[in-house]
């Protein structure tokens, strides 16, 4: 039987937490709220080659991820879509690798093309290839990602402001909206107020995903959102999830942001999550 | 006495306008990136005849650096410029995340450096640029002398497939270097010859160090001035063939004694050739407002100071 795209959110969280488990370090919460949207976007909207690699994606939509810190769930999609080998997911945060913490041009990976983790910066980026895909006559799109709490960051409004007014309308920002930072939640550190109405503010075309964690739901929005390129605005998604979505004891809150999950956890994890597809060999 | 002469004083900046521009005419590749400073970097001639390839940031350093390393695609070479010190202080995690570890083809233009910007006073007069830049790997770093090497410079970094920080400045000062001489970098320029000390300089005190080389030429001190624009790759065969004649080395710049020229000429005669040195150069302090003359007279950096600094070296 054909694997379904229904397959991979429970497999892509098993990657996760196997390769946060196996160093004990890495950040599990952000990539299990994310996993829908990135097996949405990798295995259903992305108009992309996987392999052999292009740094420049002429011809091919691109993706930015802004918040780094959540590279597990990006290299498990990137792995499992082809990019690389699903083996190499081993290798994670671990001496000599290319899947280094955060996620790294330097190191030659297949599938990422701009370094980040050092947060804010990725929109501006995203803006500049957007802008190349315009002056090239390239007609595809760039993708970004970027935390609730990264937007606490001054560059994020900077890229915004620029992206409305010299209307990059060729690309589409995608806000995990999860309400958790490291420190707790946003509205305990920075409450972010509307995001939405912000972003609009700025002259973007907002929309919202009210279920970032059911796959369908986020290939809609996906599909929405291109519908809506080309008219002059830059399109925001505002896409509510919840951290550490998929176990239960780890969703919805702040506390797995960057925590390991010990043996006894990720035995318990591990049970609510299928292995649909196969996992990588330890 | 050296064989230079000021063919009409200029600015570097103008030089950087006058290369980019050619650049556009030349490389369609090239793109040019302001954070509302079009005027002041001289960019405005590329603005109007390229506007396609001309991004106006507005007054947003942070978001104009990620633009440009994201505008890399397709080969695309960005050239951005703002003043110095918002091209590399303000900026410096968005150079070294999205553009120096990434490794992007991304030409950091700086203008308005040190203290002869002058008047506006010390908040805008940096002096750390270059420690900032050299330390980030895989940059290259380069400061000009005068109109004609920062035009040179220009367009030579465009051919070159790395991040690359050009620094130069905002007053009129002396154009000796020749017009038709292509730049390369990593090249250290020997503009006179002398046994007795190597007077090692960039940027505006290169006129500073080719007048007091005649200064000590009539005191039967014979120096030998080197520029070195290039302070990343460092020049070390020059240096060493120099400092293997003369066994004095004086060096004069207009930036921090920590992280500077100095600081990489000392590194590499510590490691190679152990050598008397004395550092021009301003001395953990800020600047403030003035005149540029004035404030290279303040803070030690003009001729008079280098003559002292070879008297000093030639006693060790």
């Amino acid at each position: 039987m054909t694997p379904s795209i229904h397959d991979l959110p429970s497999q892509v969280r098993r990657d996760i937490l196997r390769m946060v488990h196996a160093v004990q370090s890495g950040h599990p919460g952000g990539s299990m709220g994310c996993t829908e949207f990135f097996v949405a976007l990798y295995f259903d909207i992305l108009r992309h080659q996987s392999s052999p690699f292009s740094m420049d994606g002429l011809g091919e939509d691109l993706f930015f991820l802004s918040n780094g810190h959540i590279s597990p769930v990006f290299y498990s999609v990137l792995a499992r879509s082809g990019y690389f080998s699903i083996e190499e997911l081993k290798t994670f945060r671990k001496i000599n690798s290319r899947l280094q913490g955060h996620p790294t041009t330097h190191e030659g990976l297949p599938g990422v093309r701009i370094a980040s983790g050092s947060l804010g910066q990725g929109l501006s980026v995203a803006v500049g290839a957007a802008q190349a895909k315009k002056l090239a006559g390239d007609n595809h799109l760039v993708f970004t990602l970027h935390g609730d709490g990264e937007l606490q960051e001054g560059q994020i409004w900077e890229a915004a402001l620029y992206a409305g007014a010299k209307k990059v309308d060729n690309l589409i920002s995608t806000i995990d909206a999860n309400g958790q930072q490291i420190d707790g939640s946003t509205d305990e550190v920075m409450p972010m107020g509307d995001i939405g109405s912000k972003f609009a503010a700025f002259g973007w075309d907002v929309m919202h995903i009210h279920q970032g964690n059911d796959l369908d739901a986020v290939r809609q929005g996906l599909r929405e959102a291109i519908a809506k390129t080309g008219q002059g605005k830059p399109i925001c998604i505002v896409m509510h999830t919840s951290m550490g979505h998929g176990v239960d004891f780890m969703a919805g809150t702040h506390t797995w942001h960057g925590i390991a999950p010990s043996d006894e956890q990720l035995t318990a994890a591990l049970a609510q999550l299928p292995e649909t597809l196969g996992d990588y060999p330890a | 006495m050296h064989p230079y002469s000021d063919s009409g004083s200029k600015d570097t900046r103008s030089g950087f306008g006058a290369g980019l521009l050619e650049l556009g005419r030349t490389n369609p590749q090239v793109v040019a990136l302001c954070a509302d400073l079009t005027g002041s970097l001289k960019m405005d001639a590329f603005a109007a005849e390229f506007p396609e390839r001309f991004f106006q940031t507005g007054i947003a350093e942070a978001h104009m650096i990620g633009m440009a390393a994201g505008l890399t695609i397709g080969g695309r070479i960005p050239f951005t410029g703002t003043f110095a010190n918002f091209s590399t202080g303000r900026v410096y995690d968005q150079i070294r995340q999205s553009v120096a570890y990434s490794g992007k083809n991304v030409k950091i233009c700086a203008s308005h450096a040190g203290l002869t910007l002058g008047e506006d006073g010390a908040t805008h007069q940096i002096l750390e640029d270059i420690g900032l830049m050299k330390m980030l790997p895989g940059m290259t770093v380069i400061s000009p002398c005068d109109y004609n090497q920062t035009k040179a410079a220009t367009i030579t970094i465009a051919k070159h497939d790395g991040p690359v920080y050009l620094r130069f400045g905002r007053p009129k000062v002396a154009n000796f270097t020749p017009a038709d001489k292509p730049y390369v970098i990593g090249q250290a320029d020997v503009l006179t010859r002398g046994g007795d000390v190597t007077i090692c300089a960039n940027g505006h005190l290169v006129w500073e160090a080719l007048e007091a080389a005649n200064a000590l030429e009539s005191q039967g001190i014979h120096a030998e001035v080197i520029n070195f624009s290039t302070i990343k790759p460092l020049d070390l065969e020059t240096l060493l063939a120099s400092v293997h004649k003369t066994g004095r080395v004086v060096t004069a710049e207009e930036h921090q004694r920590n992280g500077g020229l100095g600081d990489s000429i000392a590194q590499a005669l510590a490691m190679h050739r152990p050598t008397p040195m004395e550092m021009v150069a301003v001395n953990d302090s800020f600047g403030e407002s003035g005149t540029p003359a004035q404030l290279l007279t303040k803070y030690g950096l003009d001729a008079a100071n280098i003559v002292a600094a070879v008297k000093r070296v030639l006693t060790r």
